[in-house]
């Protein structure tokens, strides 16, 4: 067992690290950068100011002195300069290795004469400037979109989220559970058809499109007005008028799911061997699903709930955008409208290991909770 | 002009509409509840009562009367609709019944053939035989015949990009004030003074026209690598089962924020993803025919010929956008859509053919045919995956459903198609704004991507019901 979680523990890592290397890639793109020069430095700069702005901080190496003097003289054509300048620039992984922190920050005398240090938040550094900052030594990077340290906006948000996810888990589960069970202690039914259909409904019906509905019928002019259409207040002050519509929006996607999956794992249960048995033996229809069926068909779901957080992670994204409930799904799309590099990968990272997470417990979960399977 | 009335003349209906609603609501719980707890009593009264009708068949017979009911008014309104000749008396429901008079008739159509040959038909056939799965059907066609018909100009009252001045968020039904044009807003304006019902039924077709295709390519994708991964076990399936685990893990909307941007469009990125990923789906049929047909030379040649010829043609049309020969026309932007939408839905169809690939590779006729000396190809291609296709079609039907939130999510976030085109997430990131006040140019197409996605998921329902009935 120790050995099992320790090898998924290595996989869960390399994973991680190689998510975190695609989305630091595709974040540092030339044109990405380019952009981030643009909206840092000025709207105006030239292809050959750009590239030096974007050296200085380190982003990419230095282009060679005579390139960059033949541009300026213009005796080489721009866009034999600019291919010279975009292509693939094996600093990335130097750079990698940095925002890890693995590799020394650096430390950059810039085409302007002034010494920058990644350490020094791109400034100049002084005796006390660090040598080493990354994820490792907890610096998250500067984001520049909300102008303030990433590590801080993404715990305040995380939190704001975690406050909708722990509603939208108090409404989901259980609400899922009893439409699974319903459904599945009697297989074919009208309630279990009826039920089914319901499921299908919900999986059918994506955030943004409840979300719209709702709105409409519980929260517009044209409707019944009982509840806010946004969610901003909600983050100081919670209430049922404010929160409850967000939540409900993303537990009604998710619920389908639990509750098909309840269903198929119930009726499998019911059809089994000790069912029968305890039927014969005269024990109540009640009973039976309270006492015998039902702790054997929670397994599944089980599983399948840990299984839903990435998806509720989509669905939190979607809803907060929506409702403008400035959480960690809005910060992620802030982020990457903006293509503010740190905030988005530390975003990225999050959002990643919360699936990885959510896999590892769910697996070491299935196993504790089903004395059939044995980890060799 | 005045503006229309929702049902015009028919409203004498709206009471007797709201009525059968009610009675069907109040007869549907009633059974649930009743068909739900009542089996016990039935045992244990056992054969005692046997002529009485039970509580529980009475309730299921005022459902059905119910239904009967409701679909009565329903029809009661299509036909009269279509039969009033006067807009002010059809209302906006009668008009809407007539401009998609081309889809009720291809509907019938459809039905009226699929239902009288449903024997030869196959599993196809087979799905006239679940209610559920009719249904889904039914709307299915609805929208896919919608789409083809609107793009042919057939059922769209209005340019879906024109802007009629003071239309302006109008309320459905408003009457138009220019001249030369269709006279009324049928689902009313939106923020841009745009047509809401031209643009959902347009929007019809920018989803018929990607998501099954994204959708087929994905399948290719799963199945050329999930095959050899299952068949052949080992380091290959550790490394491309890890790497599919490692597309899975990331969270959608960041993959499509991080890929569908006017700045990974000009790197020219997703060009070359399309360059790798659409390569598959050709040597998944070149190897399809070849290794089937490989002991006949000329038949090998002359059908790898034809299936190479244009498999080349539309690779170079859609991945390079460089068709030679011209009629392939597929912009940059649309590229980048349809290739993360193919990226992110083939891992988890390479994990669904590698598991039923894994268990059918155990089976006897698999062992048969290795001892016969086929080729590991032609058992892949030609023993396993025929029969694996009841849970890949079942599956297939879905992931078009889950194409078509994707592409709604793309939308949404208003990344890929252009800021005017007229799809469903697009036009719903419009509207949303305005929610409160406006609702109606959101709700419009939000109401038609959901009714597409249940239809979707409706039909696997019941084509998985009829395929395990085998």
């Amino acid at each position: 067992m120790g050995l099992f979680i320790l090898r998924r523990f290595a996989v869960m890592i390399l994973t991680a690290l190689c998510l975190t290397f695609v989305v630091f890639y595709l974040t540092n793109l030339y044109p990405n950068l380019e952009k981030v020069a643009k909206t840092q430095g000025s709207q105006r700069m030239s292809d050959v100011e750009v590239s030096t702005w974007l050296a200085s901080r380190g982003y990419r190496t230095m282009p060679d002195a005579q390139l960059l003097a033949g541009a300026r003289s213009g005796d080489v054509p721009r866009e034999e300069f600019s291919e010279a300048i975009t292509g693939f620039d094996a600093r990335l992984f130097r750079n990698y290795g940095e925002w890890l922190g693995l590799v020394p920050g650096y430390v950059i005398e810039g085409a302007d004469g002034t010494v920058r240090a990644r350490c020094a938040g791109h400034a100049t550094p002084d005796e006390a400037t660090p040598r080493f900052c990354g994820l490792l030594q907890g610096d998250w990077g500067y984001s520049t979109v909300f102008r303030n340290d990433v590590g801080g906006i993404i715990t305040t948000r995380l939190v704001l989220t975690g406050k909708l996810m722990f509603w939208v888990m108090v409404l989901m589960v259980p609400s899922a559970l009893l439409i699974g069970v319903l459904a599945g202690m009697r297989e074919g039914t009208r309630l279990d058809r009826s039920l089914s259909t319901f499921s299908i409904a919900s999986t059918a019906t994506p955030e943004y499109v409840s979300g719209v509905i709702l709105i409409t019928l519980l929260a517009s002019s044209s409707g019944w007005k009982i509840f806010k259409g946004t969610a901003t207040s909600a983050a100081e002050n919670a209430t049922f008028e404010n929160f409850f519509l967000p939540v409900l929006t993303i537990a009604l996607y998710g619920t389908g799911y639990i509750a098909r999956m309840t269903r198929a794992s119930m009726t499998e249960v019911m059809t089994a061997q000790y069912i029968r048995t305890a039927r014969l033996k005269g024990v109540s229809f009640r009973n039976i699903v309270l006492k015998h069926a039902l702790r054997n068909a929670l397994i599944a779901p089980f599983t399948v709930i840990m299984l839903q957080f990435p998806w509720l992670l989509n669905g939190v994204v979607i809803v907060e955008t929506l409702f403008n409930y400035k959480g960690f799904g809005w910060t992620l799309v802030e982020a990457a409208g903006n293509n503010d590099i740190d905030l988005l990968l530390a975003c990225s990272v999050v959002a990643v290991a919360v699936v990885l997470v959510t896999q590892l417990i769910s697996d070491i979960g299935y196993v504790f909770l089903n004395p059939r399977i044995r980890i060799s | 002009m005045e503006p229309l009335t929702w049902t015009g003349s028919l409203a004498i209906l709206n009471p007797l509409f709201v009525g059968a609603w009610a009675f069907l609501i109040v007869a549907f719980v009633v059974s649930s509840v009743v068909s739900a707890f009542s089996v016990e009593r039935a045992i244990s009264a056992g054969a005692s009562a046997p002529t009485r009708i039970s509580a529980a068949s009475w309730a299921s017979l005022g459902v059905t009367a119910g239904l009967a009911l409701v679909a009565l008014v329903t029809f009661a309104y299509l036909i009269g609709g279509i039969a009033l000749q006067d807009p002010q008396q059809k209302g906006i429901l009668g008009i809407l019944a007539t401009r998609f008079l081309p889809v009720w008739l291809a509907l019938a159509a459809t039905f009226a053939l699929s239902l009288t040959f449903k024997r030869r038909l196959g599993l196809y056939g087979k799905l006239f035989d679940s209610t559920i799965g009719m249904a889904g059907f039914a709307i299915v066609m609805f929208w896919v015949f919608t789409a083809i018909f609107g793009a042919m100009d057939l059922i769209v009252t209005h340019d879906p990009l024109a802007q009629l001045s003071g239309m302006k968020n109008a309320v459905p039904g408003s009457a138009v004030t220019q001249e030369g044009v269709y006279p009324y807003y049928l689902l009313g304006g939106d923020n841009l003074a745009r047509d809401v019902f031209s643009r959902m039924v347009k929007g019809a077709w920018v989803v018929v026209r990607i998501a099954p295709f994204a959708t087929l390519f994905a399948f290719m994708v799963g199945i050329t690598l999930g095959l050899p991964a299952a068949y052949y076990g080992g380091k290959l399936d550790t490394f491309l089962t890890f790497l599919a685990n490692l597309i899975l893990a990331f969270p959608v909307i960041l993959l499509f924020y991080l890929l569908v941007t006017p700045e990974i469009v000009q790197t020219g990125l997703p060009t070359y993803m399309a360059a790798v990923l659409f390569l598959l789906p050709i040597v998944f049929v070149a190897v399809l025919i070849h290794s089937r047909h490989f002991t006949d030379l000329r038949k090998d040649a002359i059908y790898l010929t034809i299936a190479l010829a244009i498999g080349l043609w539309l690779y170079l049309g859609i991945a390079w956008d460089a068709d030679p020969l011209g009629i392939i026309d597929f912009p940059p932007n649309l590229l980048v859509v349809f290739v993360s939408v193919v990226f992110v839905n083939a891992p988890t169809v390479f994990r669904i053919v590698r598991g039923l690939a894994l268990d059918i590779k155990t089976r006897d006729y698999v062992a048969a045919a290795q001892t016969r000396g086929e080729g590991p190809w032609y058992i892949m291609l030609w023993e396993i995956l025929p029969n694996a296709r009841g849970p890949l079609i079942v599956d297939f039907c879905l992931r078009i459903g889950y194409t078509t939130i994707l592409l709604g999510t793309l939308g949404f976030f208003g990344l890929g198609l252009s800021p005017e085109s007229p799809d469903w997430g697009s036009t719903i990131n419009d509207g949303r704004k305005l929610l409160s006040i406006y609702p109606h140019p959101a709700l419009a197409p939000a109401l038609a991507l959901m009714s597409l996605v249940l239809g979707l998921n409706l039909l696997a329902d019941g084509l998985r019901e009829e395929s395990l009935r085998d």
